[in-house]
This record gives structure tokens, C-alpha cells and sequence, in this order.
């Protein structure tokens, strides 16, 4: 196989006026800009979502506080959800997907670039509308800028009579559109990792990256479609006459909970699974051993994608479903452990007997996976529907989310960061800061999410702008709140590594990591043909084998 | 109001009870007295963990089953991880060579996934056992049904067979194990959906509006059971607090008989109640036996029976009352009831007459 690129006339690149470099970006249907853009967008919206949690916290520091009136806490909840999940979660794993599947599977760029460009520009054009509800949202005096009906606007409070103006229209539009943003780059994934692999490289010899980002494309068009099914019905109770959900008129409140969590439920193994792919590239590379059992992972991963989409109503146990349908939810909801444990297993497997090099990526993957497994066994708790009826909507289930989206989602992004920032920039981040970091990130996400599960368990449940003194609960808020400050001065510190790398770091060079998959042949960052040759691989670690001819990888597998 | 007194002295008499328990109890330090028993509710009167009714204990019993699973997975993978990361970190001078490259082992994964299953079923079958035992329960005929619907910001009670509207404080008896009386509850919502939890008495089951749901508590002990909305219902949800007055059966009989009476009206009719009669007031409430009867608030005719106004928000003292009345956004802001503009002397004259329905 080639390593070699041509070298691309960079300084040239720098120099063009500003205006049409800017020019370059908005108008690219190239796989990586395209990434990058994914990516720092997210990034922006993060502080949004950021400060809007941050604006909670401060309320709920204490009882009775007055830091936000009712009104504004509860826009700020339903702008932190909807912001983090559709605005952050999403674009910032399609973003490394769009970025490193052309790059792994030795393609020059995804199926339809074009189509590429356009979902980005959805997604995007979502996000503005939602964010411009603050200012266009009012419709009627007093009926209040920006949707505050729950980031899964339970009917029938999204009905006109109990939300005026037009908040919850932009939140149904924003997601309307971002929607067909998410079902294109899903389509968009698909195609490519089915038709563009390089020579050699069959289903078996991906990435595991690959295979797992190909589970979530194919979740997400299972799962966005009646998301987005279900707010064109709402639409059309709005203000066409509709009475899908409209309760008054003999609409279904619990079947909008049905179709929300047909996706919704979905929606957290669309977040997790590039999660569990990024840990599957860090982990091996700084343990220094091939990923433990390859093709039980493919198939863990692939049975979480089949079992996932069968346990939506584990988020309905309250709402009254009869004891064999809340019995089935139950057997499905426990049965995901199984695989979910067999990767966590395969992982510590890896890991062990390997040569573990704690780089800040590592650090953030094994962290993750001490955080993964307290957020599975909390899940095993809420799994048990009693259990739940107890738990369930209290302050338990939000620190158990919490665990899997930032314990387990964040912490793996925030490695898959410092881990492809070197191909991404032809950088080095500083380590010293990457580390920094981590511990106060750590020290941060602790102190808020594990005593988050404590008021839960004394009875405190979610979404209240304020609380009553003598429940027991101050002081958990206060250790809580406490924590925010520590996960914000961490991202600071990250935003601030990235920003100085990206001018003053060391160069890179083409593998820093000494890794194995595709992306590392190739100059950092990569030419905008990716490859000067296409690549023809054997094994799942193409590089391993031109490292080691002595001892290559294609003679075991 | 003789009912509410009565729980105030048996928590007294309670209290005194346990005063020499609480001795002993020193000694074995705090967890034991967290463990001692529902009188004086540990850590919070909200503790999921402090059952009083048999939902709720059954719950907690299987919850201690999960959670004894759940703690020895937790120690012994976190063990194994522990362990990995600290053994296999590389050294101050790194070897050159990579370690053994090894790809899996069908017997190991093998045992990861058995393993797994067989603990799963183990789970489901107890989870399974409760949800039936809870949600397939017996009806017996002694059970006291209460009808309890969901408002923005507020709880009605209805008892259609005992002819009481209340609201915002539940009453209902302790159900003695021996001659069990029940009380099952059917929850229906006027508006959004909301969600009923008072975690000592049961788990929580939602208000949906055209999806009656049911639930049942049998508390074995008197006293007072707090709770609140579960379910995002809008501005207010925060505000919407539940309390449950668990009473001996003599007590509860005492305030049926109370409550199911007309309101007790001076004669000749008071300026407070012609205000009241001629304001927007009788649109959304009711006092039995007078033109008020609105239905899109809570019930007035024995307001001053009740502990709270605002469902739990404020202590219902004269003072409470009247700046609720003055403007209810005081203390509830966004809740429903609008301030009506009324003059001093006429906030005044309103709150005297409501002092009055006993």
C-alpha cells in the first residue's frame, strides 16, 4: 500500500484574502472541512448549552432562591436539552464521522458530497432557528420568547391553548429541519461505508469506528424519521385543525410519548455508539494491543442497535401502560446490559497485558470507563419498572443520563479531540493543559453527577425552578452546583488548548500516535484528495502490518 | 380542624415513644437511627427508602435486591478495571517492543455473556413478580376510591361515594394489615399531565387528560406524607405540592362528616362574601351552599380547615391569605389565579369572609 501524499501548496492556501477563504468554507462539499464545521459548531452551541445549565445550577443552589424567575428556568431547561442532544451531540459525532470514515475506509471523500454540504447547512440553519426564538418567539404579548415545554414537549402543553405564540413552533420547526440534516449525513454514511471502501478492505476488515458509526447511521434513519413524522402532526394540530395530540378533542396525549421516544430512546445508542467507536480506536492504540475479540464487539454493537429500538416505553413506566406491556419493557431494557457488558469486558480485556501509555486521550477513555459503568448499573436500577416508579422523572434519572451523556458520551469526545486534533490541525496540542483538563473536568462531572442521584433518591423531581427548605435536599444542590464551576473552568482550559495549539504547537507529522488505521498514512492534515494512491489493505490494521512485516496482522485474522 | 390536631398529637406521643429508643439507638450511631423506622423519617420526608404503605415497601425490597446485584457487578468490575489500569501502565523506560497482540478468546467472551444473561433473568423475574403484585392487586370492597384530578397548578379530591370535594390535602385512613382499608385512587388530569408521588406512600403513576389512570396506597401509620407534581406540567409545576393527612379511621370518619357539610355562612350575608359573589371569584370557585360554584379552582367551603393554600406554596394564615388574594403571583408567579384589582378595604372584606368557611 502507499503512504506517500503529495505535498499540497499550503502557504499558498493562507494567504488568499480572508473574504474568499470564508468563501471556501461555506460554499466546501469536501468530507473534512465539512467535519471541522460540524465540529466547531457544536462546539459553539456546547456554550450555549453550557451556560444555560449553568443559569439552573445558580437557581437551584439553594431553596426559595431568585436567581431566575419560573418562566426562565423553565425555557432554560427545554433550550439546555433540546441545545445539548439536536444542536451538540448530534452534529459533533457527525462531524467525526463526516471527517474520519472517508479517511479509514481509504475513500477521497463520502458518496454525495453534495448532499454532504446540504444536511450540514440543515442542521445548522436548525440550530439558528431555534436560538432565534429568543428574539421572534413573543408572537403574542406576554406569551413568553422561547419554547418552555420540556426538551420532549409532552402533549398536550404543546397544544395552542397551553402554549401561545410561537416558542413551541420554532422548537418544532428547528427540529423539522435538523431532522432532514440528520436523516441525509445518515443516508450520507450508509452509502459511503457500503460503496467506498479501498481495496482489501471487506465489512470484516473496517475500523471498528466504522462498523459502529454504520450502526448509528442506521439507528438514526430508523429513529429521526418519526420524530420528525411526529412534529409535522404536530404542525398540523397547531394550525391546520388537527387533533393527533389535542387532548380536548379527544386527542392521544401518550401517543406523542410513543412516537418522542420511538426516537428518543434510539437517540441515546446513536450518541453512545460513536461514543463506544472512539473508545475502540483510543483504547488498543495507547495500550498497545489489537482490540480484544473484533467480531463480538461488531456484534455487540449491532444487537444494541436491534434491542434499541424495542425499549422506547422504559421512559413511559409512569404513564399507565398495562403489567405485561410495563414486563416486556422491563426483560428488553435489562436485556441491552448484555451486550453493553460484553464491550466493557472486551475493552478492560484489551487494556490488559498492554503497555498503557496515559496520554489525555487514554485518560478520558478509561475514565469513561469507570463512568460507564456506574451509568449502565443505574441504568439496570431504572430498568426494573418498580424501581422506577419510585426514580423515574426525579433527580436520579437526571444523574443517571447525565453519567451515560457526559460520563460516557463527553469524556470519549473530548479524547477523540486531543486524539485526531494532531491529524486535524498537523498540531500537537500541549499536554500539560490536556491533562488540566481532564482533572478538572473530572473533579467537576463528580461533584455534580454523583450527588445529582441523592436528592432523587429523597424525592426530588426534575424540572422544578425551586424547592422547599426541610426536604433534605440543600445540601446535595449546593455540592452540585459547586461541581458546574469546575466542569466550566475545564472547558475553558480545553478551548483555550485547542486555540493556542492550532497556531503555536508543535508540528505533528503524519502519525504521532504511532497508530494502525488509514487516517495516520496520510499527511496531517490531509490533502483534500486524502490519498495520493488509494490505499489496498489485509488486515484491520493496515499499519501494524507495514510496521511489523515481520509479523503482520492478516496471518491471525 | 379537630382531625389536624389529633396528627399533631400522636407526632407528639410518637416522639416520646421513641425518646428512649433514641438512647440506644446512639449508641449503634446515625445509620442505625437512619434505619430506625418510619416515625420521624430519615434524611428527608420525602425518602424514597422510608416506606409506610406496601407499594412503597414493596418496591424498596426489591429495590435492596437490585441494588445488592447491582453493588457486587459494581466491585468486581471495577476491581478488575482498577487493577488493569494500575498493572498494565507502562514504565519510566518504555519498552521498545509492543506487548503480545492477542485477539480475543471464544471462551472468555463466552463467559462475559452467560454470565450476563443468567443474572438478567434472575432480575427480570423479580421485577416482574412486583410489577404484578403492585399493579394486579385485589380490590377489596372496604377500599376508599378518591377520585383525584390534575390541575395547573392544584389537586382536586373527589370522594363520589362519600360526597366530599377537596383539594390540595389529601385525607385518607391508615389501613391496619389485619382488616386492610385500602384507598384506591383514580387520577385523572383537567389539563396537562401531571404525575402523582408522595415516595413513602407509592411509586408515582401520571395524570393524563383522556387516559384515566389508577393507583393504591394502604399507610399502616398516621401522620403527614409529602409529595409533589412529578410530571413537567408547566409554569408553576414546582409549586404544585402534595400532602397526604393519613388518620386513624375515627379521625378520617370526623372529617368526611365535616367536610361534607355546606359551608357555615353569617347571617345577614357579609360584605366580604357580596364581594366575592359579584367578583370574577365564583367563576373558577365553589362554596357549597352559595351561588359560588366554579370548577376551575379549588373548592372554598372549608378553606379554613386546610393547613396551606396555594396547593402547599404558603401556610394558610390570614396574612398568607390576604396577599394571595391581593396578587397570587406573590407567591406563585405564572400560577393561574389572577390578581383582581381589588382595593384595600375589599381584599380585606374578602379574606375575613374566607376566614370564616370552616
Amino acid at each position: 500500500m502507499s503512504t506517500e501524499s503529495i505535498a499540497l501548496p499550503l502557504s499558498g492556501v493562507s494567504h488568499r484574502p480572508l473574504v474568499e477563504q470564508l468563501h471556501q468554507w461555506v460554499t466546501t462539499v469536501d468530507h473534512k472541512r465539512l467535519g471541522i464545521l460540524y465540529i466547531l459548531y457544536a462546539l459553539l452551541f456546547l456554550v450555549f448549552g453550557g451556560v444555560e445549565a449553568t443559569i439552573m445550577r445558580i437557581q437551584l443552589i439553594r431553596p426559595h432562591n431568585n436567581f431566575v424567575s419560573p418562566q426562565v428556568f423553565n425555557r432554560m431547561f427545554t433550550m439546555h436539552g433540546t441545545t445539548m442532544i439536536f444542536f451538540v451531540a448530534m452534529p459533533i459525532l457527525f462531524g467525526f464521522a463526516n471527517y474520519l470514515i472517508p479517511l479509514m475506509i481509504g475513500a477521497r471523500d463520502m458518496a454525495y458530497p453534495r448532499l454532504n454540504a446540504f444536511s450540514f447547512w440543515m442542521t445548522a440553519f436548525g440550530g439558528l432557528l431555534l436560538y432565534f426564538s429568543f428574539v421572534g418567539g413573543d408572537g403574542l404579548y406576554g406569551a413568553g420568547n422561547a419554547p418552555d415545554v420540556g426538551w420532549f414537549a409532552y402533549a398536550p402543553l404543546t397544544s395552542q391553548t397551553f402554549s401561545r405564540g410561537h416558542s413551541t413552533d420554532f422548537w418544532i420547526l428547528s427540529l423539522l429541519v435538523s431532522g432532514f440534516g440528520s436523516i441525509g449525513t445518515a443516508i450520507n454514511i450508509i452509502a459511503t461505508i457500503l460503496c467506498m471502501r479501498c481495496r482489501g478492505m471487506t465489512l470484516a476488515k473496517m475500523p471498528l469506528l466504522v462498523w459502529l458509526n454504520l450502526v448509528m447511521a442506521g439507528l438514526v434513519v430508523l429513529a429521526v424519521s418519526p420524530l420528525t413524522a411526529a412534529q409535522l402532526m404536530l404542525l398540523v394540530d397547531r394550525y391546520l385543525g388537527g387533533h393527533f395530540f389535542d387532548t380536548q378533542a379527544g386527542g392521544s396525549a401518550v401517543i406523542w410519548m410513543h412516537f418522542f421516544w420511538v426516537f428518543g430512546h434510539p437517540e441515546v445508542y446513536v450518541l453512545v455508539i460513536p461514543a463506544f467507536a472512539f473508545a475502540s480506536e483510543i483504547i488498543p492504540v495507547f495500550s498497545r494491543k489489537a482490540i480484544f475479540g473484533y467480531p463480538v464487539m461488531v456484534a455487540a454493537t449491532i444487537c444494541i442497535g436491534f434491542i434499541g429500538m424495542s425499549v422506547w416505553a422504559h421512559h413511559m413506566f409512569t404513564v399507565g401502560m398495562s403489567s405485561s406491556a410495563n414486563t416486556f419493557f422491563v426483560l428488553s431494557t435489562m436485556a441491552i446490559a448484555v451486550p453493553t457488558g460484553i464491550k466493557i469486558f472486551n475493552w478492560l480485556a484489551t487494556i490488559w497485558g498492554g503497555q498503557i501509555q496515559f496520554k489525555t486521550p487514554m485518560l478520558f477513555c478509561v475514565a469513561f470507563l469507570f463512568q460507564f459503568l456506574v451509568a449502565g448499573l443505574t441504568g439496570i436500577m431504572l430498568s426494573a419498572a418498580p424501581f422506577d416508579w419510585q426514580l423515574g422523572n426525579s433527580y436520579f434519572v437526571i444523574a443517571h443520563f447525565h453519567y451515560v451523556i457526559v460520563g460516557g458520551i463527553l469524556f470519549t469526545l473530548f479524547g477523540a479531540f486531543y486524539y485526531w486534533f494532531p491529524k486535524m490541525s498537523g498540531r500537537m496540542y500541549n499536554e500539560t493543559f490536556g491533562k488540566l483538563h481532564f482533572w478538572l473536568f473530572f473533579i467537576g462531572f463528580h461533584l455534580t453527577f454523583d450527588f445529582m442521584h441523592i436528592p432523587g433518591i429523597l424525592g426530588m423531581p426534575r424540572r422544578i425552578y425551586t424547592y422547599e427548605p426541610g426536604r433534605g435536599w440543600d445540601i446535595w444542590n449546593l455540592i452540585v452546583t459547586v461541581g458546574v464551576f469546575f466542569q466550566a473552568a475545564g472547558v475553558l482550559v480545553f478551548i483555550g488548548n485547542l486555540l493556542r495549539s492550532y497556531w503555536r504547537g508543535e508540528i505533528a507529522g503524519s502519525d504521532p500516535w504511532d497508530a494502525w488505521t488509514l487516517e495516520w498514512s496520510t499527511t496531517s492534515p490531509p490533502p483534500t484528495y486524502n490519498f495520493a494512491a488509494i490505499p489496498v489493505v489485509k488486515s484491520r490494521r493496515p499499519l501494524w502490518d507495514l510496521k511489523h512485516p515481520e509479523d503482520p496482522d492478516w496471518q491471525y485474522e | 380542624m379537630s382531625g389536624r390536631r389529633k396528627i399533631a398529637i400522636a407526632g407528639v406521643a410518637g416522639s416520646l415513644r421513641t425518646h428512649t429508643a433514641r438512647a440506644v439507638f446512639l449508641f449503634y450511631g446515625s445509620a442505625v437511627t437512619a434505619l430506625a423506622g418510619p416515625a420521624r423519617p430519615p434524611l428527608s420526608p420525602t425518602n424514597i427508602f422510608a416506606p409506610v404503605s406496601t407499594p412503597a415497601q414493596s418496591i424498596l425490597e426489591l429495590s435492596r435486591f437490585v441494588l445488592t446485584v447491582t453493588a457486587a457487578i459494581f466491585i468486581l468490575v471495577f476491581s478488575l478495571l482498577a487493577y488493569a489500569v494500575v498493572k498494565f501502565r507502562q514504565g519510566r523506560s518504555p519498552d521498545d517492543r509492543e506487548p503480545a497482540q492477542v485477539y480475543g478468546s471464544t471462551q472468555l467472551e463466552l463467559a462475559w455473556t452467560v454470565i450476563p444473561i443468567l443474572i438478567v433473568v434472575v432480575l427480570f423475574l423479580t421485577a416482574a413478580r412486583v410489577i404484578a403484585s403492585i399493579q394486579n392487586a385485589a380490590h377489596p370492597s372496604t377500599a376508599i376510591e378518591v377520585t383525584v384530578i390534575g390541575h395547573q397548578f392544584w389537586w382536586e379530591y373527589r370522594y363520589p361515594s362519600l360526597r366530599v370535594v377537596a383539594a390540595n390535602e389529601l385525607h385518607i385512613p391508615v389501613s391496619d394489615p389485619a382488616h386492610p382499608t385500602p384507598t384506591f385512587l383514580t387520577l385523572l388530569s383537567a389539563d396537562t399531565d401531571h404525575s402523582f408521588w408522595v415516595p413513602r406512600l407509592a411509586g408515582k403513576t401520571d395524570l393524563i387528560p383522556n387516559h384515566p389512570n389508577s393507583m393504591w396506597l394502604d399507610p399502616h401509620e398516621t401522620g403527614l406524607y409529602l409529595g409533589q407534581c412529578a410530571q413537567y406540567c408547566g409554569t408553576q409545576h414546582a409549586k404544585m405540592l402534595l400532602r397526604v393527612y393519613v388518620q386513624t379511621r375515627d379521625d378520617f370518619d370526623r372529617w368526611i362528616q365535616q367536610q361534607s357539610q355546606p359551608a357555615q355562612l353569617n347571617d345577614p350575608v357579609s360584605e366580604g362574601q357580596q364581594i366575592f359573589e359579584r367578583t370574577a371569584c365564583i367563576n373558577c370557585h365553589a362554596v357549597a351552599g352559595t351561588v359560588a360554584n366554579g370548577r376551575f379552582g379549588p373548592d372554598l367551603s372549608h378553606l379554613m380547615s386546610r393547613d396551606t393554600i396555594a396547593s402547599g406554596a404558603a401556610a394558610n394564615t390570614p396574612e398568607n391569605l390576604r396577599s394571595w388574594i391581593q396578587d397570587p403571583a406573590i407567591i406563585k408567579p405564572g400560577c393561574k389565579m389572577p390578581a383582581m384589582g381589588l382595593s384595600d378595604p375589599e381584599v380585606n372584606a374578602v379574606t375575613q369572609y374566607l376566614e370564616t368557611l370552616h
